[in-house]
């Protein structure tokens, strides 16, 4: 029997003034707030998160752009605005531990902010995953996913940046699926060219997009699955798989995505 | 006797000429900025690990099976030219002699290494002569690059066939009993037994001459070529940024700057008078570099491991992380010379920025780290990279139009996009959870 009912998710103030303090703050980021695409891994990780009972809140309309973007581009002052201005509400609801499921805003919060005096116990939500899945909390025994070859790009952030590549993969090998690596993985990763800002601009000129040569060396794979775990990389590889015609067939999920369909949730 | 001088008076040049590159070196990094170097514990583990067994260089196992071997053999073979210089000082014959097995040790494996790096620098050269390597044809590497690395190859393979040629000498002139052990070159002596002794001793005493004079002009020359890496590579492994990749250097400055502007009583105070020179945001030239970016790009040998990863030069863009640290080297030699003659004011109409490495390379990067991850000896190329941006953008206003507007929403709705703050509620709404009971 099945039981429908909408999440409720809790903001930081109303939890606030309840007198309570969450154990984690969920940092949804701002592809997780406004992308469309990636609006539905943020609304998947909720879902997990409701899943295993996790005390958790997200800022809301507090939530304000970390400054990574900024910071990458050159524009040193305008990250220190932004990043001074969140340390200043993270103090305001005495934040100490933040889920993050962007590796820009992970690494931002997790390497940079420290600089700024803001230091707080920083978790990807691989690595919560992760955690989960070695305690026994998640079983993922849903069907939805079985005998699936999936491969997983390693987001420059996350990976190299921060020597997370075990995580995302644990999460992945827990489920009912077949992995497949692509040559260049692990902190030999190929980036999906979105990162350091360009996201936001015109590639310069050259002879090739750089997220269409890593979208074809993830169809060399012939992978069902083109597994990521960044807002990034999603829209990168997204777009490569319409430029290369594929995305009927192929089909690029976040880490989130693929653990709300293993449980069936 | 006469040996002994001739060899203190050519040592003596050497050890002049040496000094006077160290100087102008060192009046070169007077003009680069500070970079604190702190931990040293954990930098001596990172020197053992990235230096001593070459961890990254392995990153490409073939080929950084040979370097390891140049590599190892090089530290071995050190030690005996050690003992040579020595015994040239002193006029003792082989000084570091004892009866003990490491002196054997050490020399035969100095007598194994010194084929093996004959063979290795062979292949090296045929591969650069006749393998098309990608790396190797960069648009930054110009006909005196390539020039630069045969002379440096040649030279190391000169120096190995003198040394061989010593020890063959050393085992023909002394059939009994030798002090040391050297396996390759008693067998090659074997083929030599009928030579006079005579010869024999001269033509020792000429390779031995040769080698060591090989040597001295080796050591000065490396610290104009780009095989300056040989003395350079390890210590740049103990000076490695410990941060993570991922993290880029605060700019301390500017945070002072926030912070007087957000306390409302200091935002709106004039500024003390002379209190500081007003320093420039980020890098446009070589004064604004830290002395450890030189260093890297005096470390550089230019093996083309990190731009053979970027993804902006895989796909053709101008960017590549090897030309940024060969160019930050070039523009120190052209600009260097005038700051140590007329000071810091010195001004020659041209810059690293724009003459040098370019606003379309810079732009290009994606800070993505393959480069820094890749550098065997730990070069990181993004952080300069950054430090340019930051010029542009903070000093020049002059970042591409699509990142304008990237800083635009950001400051004015707090989002790299043109949302409102009012909707970053949206995505949240009616998320069904379909808990199993």
């Amino acid at each position: 029997m099945q039981e429908s009912q909408n999440i409720e998710v809790p903001i930081m103030a109303d939890v606030f003034a309840q007198g309570r303090e969450p154990e984690y703050l969920f940092w949804v980021g701002c592809a997780g707030a406004f992308d469309d695409r990636y609006k539905k891994v943020a609304r998947a990780f909720v879902k997990i998160l409701t899943f295993v009972g996790a005390d958790y809140a997200v800022l809301g309309k507090e939530e304000t752009c970390t400054g990574d973007p900024a910071r990458r581009a050159g524009n040193e002052m305008l990250y220190q605005m932004q990043a001074l201005t969140n340390i200043a509400t993270f103090d305001n609801y005495k934040v100490k531990k933040i889920l993050t499921i962007c590796p820009h805003c992970y690494n931002i919060f997790k390497n940079e902010y420290p600089d700024l005096g803001g230091v707080y116990e920083v978790v990807h939500y691989t690595q919560y995953l992760q955690e989960l899945i070695a305690n026994g909390t998640l079983e993922m025994t849903g069907e939805l996913l079985n005998d699936k070859k999936i491969t997983f790009h390693d987001p420059c952030y996350l990976g190299r940046a921060n020597n997370i590549y075990e995580a995302p993969r644990a999460v992945l090998k827990a489920m009912d699926t077949q992995h497949v690596e692509m040559p260049r993985h692990k902190s030999f990763a190929l980036c999906c060219g979105a990162g350091g800002g360009q996201m936001f601009k015109e590639a310069e000129t050259g002879d090739k997009e750089i997220f269409i040569e890593r979208t074809e060396e993830a169809l060399k794979t012939g992978a069902d699955i083109i597994a990521s775990s960044c807002p990034f990389c999603m829209t990168m590889l997204t777009d490569g798989l319409k430029y290369k015609n594929r995305e009927e067939e192929i089909f690029n999920y976040d880490i989130a995505e693929l653990v709300v369909m293993a449980l069936d949730i | 006797m006469a040996k002994q001088i001739i060899f203190i008076i050519t040592l003596l040049i050497t050890l002049a000429i040496f000094a006077y590159t160290v100087r102008r070196l060192y009046y070169f990094f007077r003009i680069t900025k500070r970079f604190p170097i702190k931990n040293y514990v954990k930098r001596i583990v990172l020197m053992f690990e990235v230096s001593f067994l070459q961890t990254k260089i392995f990153r490409k196992p073939a080929i950084g099976f040979l370097h390891a071997m140049v590599f190892w053999g090089f530290c071995v073979i050190l030690l005996g030219s050690m003992e040579m210089v020595f015994d040239g000082l002193t006029g003792s014959e082989r000084a570091f002699y004892t009866d003990g097995l490491w002196y054997k040790i050490i020399f035969a494996s100095g007598d194994i290494f010194a084929l093996i790096i004959l063979f290795a620098i062979f292949f090296f050269i045929i591969r650069r002569l006749f393998f098309k390597i990608k790396r190797f044809a960069g648009r930054e590497l110009s006909h005196k690059n390539h020039i630069d690395a045969y002379v440096a190859l040649s030279l190391i393979f000169l120096l190995m066939v003198s040394l061989l040629a010593m020890n063959v000498f050393y085992c023909v002139e002394n059939p009994v009993p030798l002090k040391g052990y050297y396996p390759i070159s008693s067998f090659l002596a074997g083929y030599l037994k009928d030579m006079e002794h005579e010869s024999a001793m001269i033509l020792y005493e000429l390779s031995w001459w040769w080698h060591i004079l090989l040597i001295f002009l080796f050591a000065n020359i490396l610290p104009y070529s780009k095989h300056f890496h040989v003395f350079l590579s390890v210590p740049n492994t103990f000076l490695s940024r410990l941060d993570p990749l991922g993290k880029l250097p605060n700019m301390d400055n500017i945070t002072k700057e926030i912070k007087l502007m957000m306390n409302p009583e200091t935002a709106f105070a004039t500024p003390e008078s002379g209190a500081a020179v007003i320093e420039r945001f980020g890098v446009k030239d070589v004064e604004d570099v830290t002395w450890k970016n030189y260093f890297d790009s005096l470390c550089c040998t230019q093996c083309g491991r990190c731009s053979s990863v970027c993804p902006a030069n895989l796909t053709g863009k101008k960017l590549s992380p090897r030309k940024v640290m060969m160019d930050l080297r070039a523009r120190m030699n052209q600009k260097g010379p005038g700051i140590i003659k007329s000071g810091k004011d010195f001004d020659d109409q041209r810059s690293l920025l724009n003459d040098f490495t370019t606003k379309e390379e810079i732009w290009a990067c994606t800070t993505c780290n393959a480069c820094a991850k890749e550098c065997p000896v730990n070069i990181n190329q993004p952080t300069l990279i950054v430090d340019l941006r930051r010029y542009l953008v903070m000093e020049e206003s002059s970042a591409p139009s699509g990142l304008n507007m990237m800083f635009t929403n950001i400051t004015n709705n707090g989002a790299p996009w043109q949302f409102s703050p009012e909707d970053r509620m949206i995505w949240a709404k009616d998320i069904p959870q379909n808990m199993k009971i």
